[in-house]
Order: structure tokens, then sequence, then C-alpha cells
């Protein structure tokens, strides 16, 4: 099945095979001049020379990337060894954000699912519910969930009530309440999309499965899935990439004790230190991450299609 | 075409913001001014201000340093960052002949350390930064920064600390006893080692949050300013603010005429009616804080001029400013707080 | 035996939606706290409504909401255009050159750390002479948009065979009506998602809008933020639910008219 970046090279495609430029000359212009040019700019910064409280010398280095690295210990003068703090902090937040895209997929499939077996009339709306809690801004929503989940919050009043539990948990400032921020945070960039794919889904495949004595766990495993993967695949990176670069969970609910990618990051450009190059450098260092990731999955796709 | 719209409408925009006369632009803190003073300033003098927000003072720096300079006439930073924006050439310079009201400055606050003699800026409000503890939680004796950095058993786990390098290393360092800015490698060792050791007992980092956690009761103690504190004892939250036997820190928010100001002669009106003792007493009741002007006292509301965090025991000691280092030095102690945070 | 159900999917819906306007409903009790406190109870009042739309911020928040609106239903809209244009280039265009450094560009958006972009896209503007104001807001916004709307709608296009159009163009239809009177009706729930989801995203941008917006230029994120500074007053709780009302309301109407157009037509 055909990844976000394959095309069906049948003749599907003729139709469109003569005007791709046109097509995406909007696409190359926009992003071209208002994102390439700023980010090749960012990413010359990151070799060059940190100008004190922001901004950059004019002098080619590497001390950015030698910094992100190389650990020089507190005084920068011990023999370098190998840098495991920002190793670190990328790594943490790696985990953060696949567990938060997994729980926003375990619970973003069966909704979209739901949503996309709905009468046709009244899909739009479902989708429309999904999303009216996003008008509220992010801050908000992040500081009302804390409230809810707090020591003496609705929450664990209610567990407690019901008999479930004893004492209150003590979700605020864990792993698990920035895990559960992010997934509050980006739960429609999943579901739309896996909707999105779902809704064109052929349910003769589902009843020809059936026939065939297949169960319905079987059949979604070994049918749908597959069917529906670009949009999964869609949805997961819509949830994941953003999520990677989050603060306002990590630091609301996490309590912010430990930096996390976005705010080692953000603390470059506004915090004291004031290091653009830095900066620079460390994003530098997660956009090439990504991309390498984006880019293998794209190459495994048009593998899997060629066959 | 696309191209040449968006070149024209630049023009246009370009063209929009060029000095009209009778106007001012002022980059500021959000909520930190009632719009009923802008107002009243406005019907003084006849010029339209416009106000863009910060939200923060390193936010406003960079943003000023990535290309916003020649947009604003006048900005409110704090006290360190009047000195780092002085340096960086950010500001421009007035005398006093050109405010009718310089005369009504504090005079302690007239030679201060980040603007000596007061040549770009004028004193807006002041406060100090320690923290406070919930006394339902703890009821010994709480002048001590040991509340935060070595806690007593009942308040460990539910800190709170300030989300921010300068308040937390200079609180820390008065803790120890030792400089701010200091090289001395023994010292910062043991700074970086009382940090990390008291980071066990700290529930989170947040500034934005401090009023909340103490209100809603997340945090028995935490770092706070003192206007903020008064406020989360409004809402109904039993903590008291200390002042801090070995010290505390001092902040000072300050309104500096920015260079290639647009309508620099506004700027200066606009200074010298926030000098005005009634106007300044404005934004202390609105902020609840402390104004650096003299006379205010009549104009005060009497829940601010009697607030027990705007009045020090008589017996608390002086506070200090966060000092402002140089790259060397600063360099240490960006160490410190990345290997904090890590 | 409807082979469309799967047992349990009903509940996890339920559970995604209270999980979702759960914390809404913090907000909208909160924006009837009697006190100047988000977190502590103070009796049942409408002040922070009668403080948002006359108090003396009320103009800015005004000015504010409507920026934010109109910001983001013109970006989404763009951007949603210019994804679906490159969409059909990329599902349907077959092989070309160039075509994994266009999806690596597509998404660069998502790439980047938004403070990054903040910091560059400030830089640029400043640079070519362009005034940060309206205008630069609105360009950053479409920018960082398309990724939002365009892998929806691209997904979405993977699951349409080709065939249909393929009829169409037998029964010599130009190009362009196979294209309006075919493929776009089947793109639909695809164009949808995509263009809500850049909707939303751009409604709550702050980081960039932050540093490309000019003076007295406020959108609701950056008022928002801003007002943290002295702690979250139940206005913001307020100026939220007016926000969620408005959403609800124009589900609402979208609904019926929906519905009466059908009704009309059958």
């Amino acid at each position: 099945m055909a990844g976000p970046v394959a095309g069906k090279g049948s003749a599907a495609g003729a139709d469109y095979r003569g005007i791709v430029g046109p097509l995406l000359l909007p696409t190359w212009v926009v992003i071209g001049i208002f994102l390439v040019i700023p980010v090749g700019l960012m990413a010359t910064y990151s070799f060059l020379t940190k100008e004190f409280r922001g901004g950059v010398i004019w002098d080619f280095t590497l001390a950015a990337y030698d910094q992100f690295f190389l650990n020089r210990g507190l005084f920068g003068d011990e023999p370098p060894s190998i840098e495991w703090t920002y190793l670190g902090i990328f790594w943490r937040s790696i985990w953060q954000a696949g567990v938060a895209t997994l729980i926003c997929l375990i619970v973003g499939f069966p909704t979209a699912w739901f949503i996309a077996t709905r009468p046709e009339r009244t899909r739009p709306i479902w989708l429309f519910l999904i999303t009216i809690p996003y008008w509220v801004n992010l801050l908000i929503r992040t500081v009302s969930l804390k409230f809810l989940i707090r020591e003496n919050g609705p929450l664990n009043e209610a567990l407690m009530g019901i008999g479930l539990i004893d004492t209150p948990l003590p979700l605020v400032n864990t792993n698990l309440a920035v895990q559960l921020g992010l997934f509050y945070s980006y739960l429609p960039f999943m579901v739309l999309p896996i909707y999105a794919a779902v809704e064109r889904y052929n349910f003769a495949l589902t009843e020809a499965a059936h026939d065939l004595y297949a169960s319905r766990w079987v059949t979604l495993r070994e049918i749908v899935i597959p069917a529906v993967k670009p949009g999964i695949v869609a949805g997961c990176i819509l949830v994941f990439v953003p999520s990677l670069g989050a603060f306002l969970a990590p630091d609301l609910l996490g309590g912010a004790k430990t930096f996390m990618i976005g705010s080692l990051i953000d603390e470059q450009f506004k915090g004291s230190q004031g290091n653009w190059p830095f900066g620079a450098a460390a994003a530098m260092i997660l956009m090439t991450l990504v991309m390498l990731v984006l880019i293998l999955y794209a190459r495994a796709a048009a593998r899997s299609e060629a066959r | 075409m696309k191209k040449l719209i968006l070149s024209s409408t630049a023009l246009a925009l370009l063209a929009g913001a060029a000095h009209a006369e009778g106007k001012l632009s002022v980059y500021h803190w959000f909520e930190y001014i009632p719009q009923e003073l802008v107002d009243k300033f406005t019907a003084e003098t006849g010029i339209e201000v416009t106000i863009d927000t910060y939200d923060s003072n390193e936010a406003m720096l960079a943003s000023l340093k990535a290309g916003k300079m020649g947009q604003y006439d006048v900005a409110v930073p704090g006290d360190y960052m009047v000195e780092i924006m002085a340096g960086e050439g950010l500001l421009d310079s007035f005398a006093p002949a050109d405010l009718p009201n310089f005369g009504n400055i504090a005079p302690q606050w007239l030679d201060v350390p980040f603007d000596p003699g007061r040549k770009s800026s004028i004193p807006y409000q002041w406060g100090s930064t320690a923290f406070s503890v919930n006394r339902d939680v703890y009821q010994g004796d709480i002048n001590t920064l040991a509340m935060i950095f070595d806690p007593p058993e009942e308040l460990r786990g539910k800190i709170n600390v300030l989300d921010s390098q300068g308040e937390v290393l200079a609180l820390a360092s008065i803790y120890m006893g030792i400089p701010q800015c200091n090289t001395d490698r023994e010292q910062l060792k043991a700074l970086n080692d009382m940090l990390i050791n008291a980071k066990q007992h700290w529930a989170s980092f947040g500034s934005d949050t401090a009023k909340d956690v103490l209100v809603s009761g997340d945090a028995a103690a935490g770092m706070i300013y003192n206007g903020f504190s008064a406020k989360a004892r409004a809402e109904g939250a039993n903590v008291e603010y200390a002042y801090p036997k070995e010290g505390f820190v001092v902040w000072m928010d300050n309104v500096v005429l920015l260079k290639d100001a647009p309508n620099r002669d506004n700027a200066l009106k606009f200074m010298n009616f926030l000098l005005d003792p009634e106007n300044a007493a404005a934004v202390t009741n609105y902020a609840a804080y402390t104004a650096g002007v003299t006379g205010v006292e009549p104009f005060l509301d009497d829940a601010i001029k009697n607030s027990p965090e705007n009045n020090p025991p008589a017996d608390a000691p002086a506070g200090s400013f966060i000092a402002v280092c140089d790259e060397e030095t600063q360099k240490l102690y960006d160490a410190i707080w990345t290997n904090l945070k890590k | 035996m409807d082979l469309r159900r799967y047992p349990g999917f009903l509940a996890v819906t339920i559970a995604c939606l209270v999980i979702l306007y759960a914390p809404l409903i913090v907000v909208t009790i909160y924006s009837f706290n009697g006190s100047t406190s988000i977190t502590t109870w103070g009796g049942f009042s409408w002040r922070w409504y009668a403080d948002v739309f006359t108090g003396p911020e009320a103009p800015r928040f005004k000015a504010a909401a409507w920026n934010s609106l109109t910001i983001a239903l013109i970006a989404a809209t763009t951007a949603t255009a210019i994804a679906t244009a490159a969409a059909l280039a990329m599902v349907r265009g077959g092989r070309f050159r160039g075509k994994q450094a266009t999806f690596a560009l597509i998404n660069l958006p998502l790439m980047v750390p938004e403070i990054v972009i903040a910091v560059a896209t400030l830089i640029f503007f400043a640079t070519i002479g362009l005034t940060t104001g309206y205008l630069t807001i609105v360009i950053a916004h479409i920018t960082f948009c398309i990724p939002f709307a365009y892998l929806p709608i691209a997904a979405r296009m993977q699951g349409i065979e080709a065939h249909y159009e393929q009829a169409a163009r037998d029964l010599y239809a130009t190009r362009w009506q196979a294209f309006r009177l075919i493929l776009l009706p089947l793109m639909v729930p695809g164009i949808i998602s995509g263009y809500l989801l850049a909707f939303i995203i751009s409604l709550d941008d702050f980081i960039i809008t932050n540093f490309v917006k000019g003076a007295g230029m406020e959108t609701l994120p950056t008022a928002i933020f801003g007002s943290v500074k002295q702690g979250i007053k139940p206005n913001i709780m307020a100026i939220s639910t007016i926000m969620l009302a408005l959403s609800a309301l124009i589900v609402t109407l979208s609904y019926f008219i929906n519905r009466s157009g059908q009704k009309a037509r059958a």
C-alpha cells in the first residue's frame, strides 16, 4: 500500500502527470520563500559564533555542535567525553512523544472508525465535535486538565468516591501527566486523517473476509488496517512530530523539572542564555532526525509499492 | 502579480508605520498598565497609543534584536535587562530637563546600578522575589532561604521554584552567602551540588503558575514575587510571604526610551506622564507592586498600602538586584542551570 | 450482523469525547466564578462576561478575537487550496524528479521547532523590509498550516481509485470537469479534515505569532499568554467559553442549513 509520498505509478496518474509543475508551484513558492530561506539562515547560524545575549557573529565555528556532542566539564577545561545531557533530553522527548502517539492511535482509531460508519449526513457533526474543544487555547485547556487531575481535584475525588482508590493518585508532575497532556493536545490530528482514510474504505472487502470465516479482529488486522494505513501514518506524523517540540504540556503538567527538546531550544532564544547558534544546532539535529525517519519511510513505501 | 500585490501591501504597511504626528508605540507586558490610564494620557495629550505586548524580558530582547527595532518608542524591561539593552546599544538617552517630573523619582531609585543617573530609563514598578509558605502546612519560622534549599520535612516534595535561571541562581547564591557573578571554582561547584541536592525536594519549576500552585494547594511553598503572593493571599490561600534573613532579590521594571524611536517627543511625554504620582499610583493599584515615585501615598488603595508583602519587617535585610555577569562568567552559570535541569 | 461494528469502539468514542470535553466543563464553570481565582470557587457571577464585553480591555479582546478568527479563516483556506493542488500532483502525478524533496518540503514546517521558525521568519521579514503586522502573521500561518492540510487530503486521495475519473474522461469530460464532478466530491472528507486541522492550528498558534506580529496587533493566544504574567483570571475563561459557544453555534447552524438543503433537494 502506498505511503503519503508515493503516487500510484499506474495509468491513474496520467491525468495530472502533465501539470505536476503548476500544481506544485504554490507549495514551492510559499514554503520555499517563507520557510526554506529562513531555515537555511538558521542552518547557517548553527555554524556561527554566538553573540553574547542573543544574535550571532559572522565567524564560522563548530562550537554549537561541539557543545551538543562533547562534554568538557563544568568549567570547559576537562578532556572531552561524550555529552549525554542533550542526547538524554532528546531521548526523553522521543519517548514521551512516542507514548503519546501510541495513546492517540489506540483512542483515535476506534473513534475515527466509529465516525466514518455513521450516516453520511451526521459525519461532519462528529468531526466538529472532535475539533470544537480546540477553539479554546491550548494553554487554557492544559491548565484546566491540570485542575482536573490534581491531587485533590475532581478526578481523584470521583475515583475515591466510587471506592476505586483509597489515596489520591499523584498524577501532576509525572511523566504520565505529560503523556496525557500531549495526547490531549494532539488527538484530532490522529482522528481526522484516519477518518478521511476509513471513510473511503470498501466494506465489500470486510464482507468477503467474513465469508471466508475471518473473525472481526482478524479482518481488522489483515484487511482494514493495511487498507487505511496512509491515514494512520499521516495521523502518527501529525501527532509525533509536534509532540517532540511541545513544551506547554511538559512544563505545566510535568513540572518542568527537566528540559525537553522544545524547552531546551526555546531557552536558547528566549532564556537568559541567549545562545542562538546552539538553539539552531539543536533544531537542525532534530530536523535531520525527523527528516531521516520520514525519508526512510517514504523509500520503504515506494519499494513495497513497486513490488 | 501575487508578488506585486505583496510588495505594494508591504509599502502601505511601511508607510502606515511611519511616524505620524500624535502617535506613540509602546512595547509592554500584557495587562501591566490599566487601560483607563492609557485613555487618560490620550485625553490629555491627543496622542494615540498603540501597545504591543511580550511575555518575558528575554523574548522582548530576542524580537528587538531579530528586527523589531525602530517600531517602538518605549519598552518596559526589568532592571538587569536595562543594563543588557544599554550594552547592546538599544537605548536612547534623555536629559533630566526633558522630563519636568524627573524630580519625582524616589531618591533611592535615582542612581541605580543598572542605569546610573537614570540616563535612559525611569522607574515603573518594583518589588521583591523571595518565597511564600502555606501556614496550614508549616508553622515554624520561615524567614530563611533554607525553606527552599534545605526544606523541613513538612515541605519536602511540595515546593515550586521559579522557572527562571536568574532568580533561582541569585537566591541560591544569597543562601550560600557567595557573591553573584562569581568565578571561584570551589564555590561554584558547591553551588552546583547544593542545587542538585535541593532539587530532589522540589515538585515543579514554574513562573507563570507560581501563584496558582499555591492557591490550589499543589505546592505548600513556592518562590514568588511579592505582588503575586499578595494575590494568592487575596484568593484565599493561607500563605505568608517571607523576607529571609540571608537576603532576597529585588527587581524593578523601568520605562526605557528606545533607540530609533519613531516618536521620541511623544515617548518623553509618556514617560513624564508616568512620573506623575497620581498616575504612578494608578499602576500600583492595578499591579499590586510598588511605584518608584515619591508622593504616591495619597492615591493608593489601603489594601495595597498596608499589605504585608509590600512592607518588609523592620529587621529584614536589604535585597539585592540580579547582577549582570560578563560573558565568561555567565557561561559558568548557564552550565550550572543546564546541569540542574538536564 | 453489521460487519462495520466493532464491540468497544462506541465506548472508546464516548470516552474520547468525555476526555476532550471534561476540561472545558472546568473552563465554563470557572468563567462564572465570582472571585479572581481560577482554582477556588467564589460564588456565581456574570462579572467576567461583563468585563469581557464592557471592561477597559474589551476593545482589545474584541480586536484580538476578530484577528484570530479572520487570520485562521484566510490561512486555513489558502493552505487547504495549496495542499489540495500539491496532493493532486503527489498522489496522481506519477513519478517525477524531486518528488521526495517536495515531500520533505511540504512537511518541513512540521519538523522545524516553532521557536526556530519564529526567530528565523522575523529575521527574514526584517531583512526584506516587511514591517510586521497582520500580513506577516497571515503569511507565516499559511506556511505552517500546509502540512496539516496536506496529510489528511493526501491520505484520502490514495484511497480513491482512478477508474471513476477514467470513465468520465472516456465519456469526453475535460480534465477540469472530471476533477470537479468526480474527484473533488470524493475528496471532500479529506478536505474537511485538512481544513479543520489547519484552522485550529492557526487559531491556537502563539509562539510564531508572538514574533511576527507588530505594534497594536494582538491575537487571542498572544493576549492569553501575555495575561499569564499577572495570573490567569476568569475573564480568560469567559472568553474561552464564548469561543466555545460561537463554534457550537456555527456547527448547529451548518447542520440545519445542510439539512434544509437536503430536504429541498428531496
